[in-house]
């Protein structure tokens, strides 16, 4: 097998169902129907999310692959799915005092990952809340 | 700059195989991917260039062109064949999704370079809507 290819880059989509409501604490109940709207509703609401995730290294000479999509699928569901389908947001311990806007929720599912990958860097995650609108994070 | 893509879809059969491995150990890395009888896939192909737009015309390149090279240099190449037996892109490579988008990228890079007036900035291959790969040219 020939080695001499360069960096490229592996994406993978996940579907994760979870409900969450946008509410914060340290604004007051007027402020936060203001600027949440229907998401501020209190009994919550829910999304299919996509979670995009995006590994980037250098083509493994004997395998034609950056990072073996099997490794990848039992990370990302263990640390991912497992943890965010069919939950409500609200209640995990990393929504405990922060707002799980998908903004947030990419965050954290960008931490999550980039200390478990099985081969690679973490490029990059996105996440589609619905079919119009997605967040992506990037290492800084 | 201005990044514009153009997508064509194209369907071919592969299989993962390293021949210098034990038949056991291509099973155990590649899982069904490794059946030799092979398996197809329709896949879609985003080829990105990179520009600025002609002051006379608004285009970075003509998308009529671009579709055409896509057609004549890679379609043509892999569309409805078996990528091991009939590419000889992958005759030293396994037909991966990534080693695939590296051979589109070999293949597309010369004609955008002759047209001059864009460079290839991104090849990404979606073998199916859940998996891709990308090339950027990166050494």
């Amino acid at each position: 097998m020939n080695a001499k290819s360069g960096k490229a880059y592996f994406g993978r989509r996940y579907t994760v169902s979870a409900s969450h409501r946008l509410h914060s604490a340290a604004l007051s109940p007027e402020e936060n129907r203001s600027v949440y709207g229907k998401c501020n509703n209190p009994h919550g609401h829910g999304h299919n999310y996509v979670v995009q995730v995006l590994i980037g290294g250098a083509v493994d000479a004997e395998t034609g692959m950056v990072v073996n999509m099997a490794a990848l699928d039992e990370m990302v569901r263990a640390r991912i799915v497992g943890r965010f389908d069919h939950a409500n947001l609200n209640l995990d311990p990393l929504f405990v005092n922060r707002v799980p806007t998908t903004e947030n929720l990419c965050r954290a599912v960008f931490g999550l990952l980039k200390e478990a990958l099985p081969t690679g860097e973490l490029e990059q995650v996105r996440v589609e809340e619905t079919e119009n609108n997605f967040f992506e994070c990037e290492s800084e | 700059m201005i990044f514009l893509t153009r997508r064509a879809t194209f369907s071919a059969s592969h299989y993962y195989w390293n021949p210098s491995w034990s038949e056991q150990k291509n099973e155990q890395v590649f899982g069904r991917c490794a059946n030799r009888n092979g398996h197809g896939h329709n896949y879609t192909l985003e080829v990105t260039v990179a520009g600025q737009p002609d002051p006379l015309t608004g285009f970075v390149v003509d998308l009529k062109w671009l579709r055409d090279v896509i057609e004549h240099q890679v379609l043509a190449a892999w569309d409805h064949r078996h990528l091991n037996l009939e590419a000889p892109d992958f005759a030293s490579v396994i037909p991966t999704t990534e080693n695939i988008a590296i051979a589109a990228w070999k293949r597309l890079e010369p004609a955008v370079l002759a047209a001059g007036s864009a460079r290839l900035s991104r090849v990404r291959v979606y073998e199916t809507p859940e998996i891709f790969a990308e090339f950027r040219g990166e050494a």
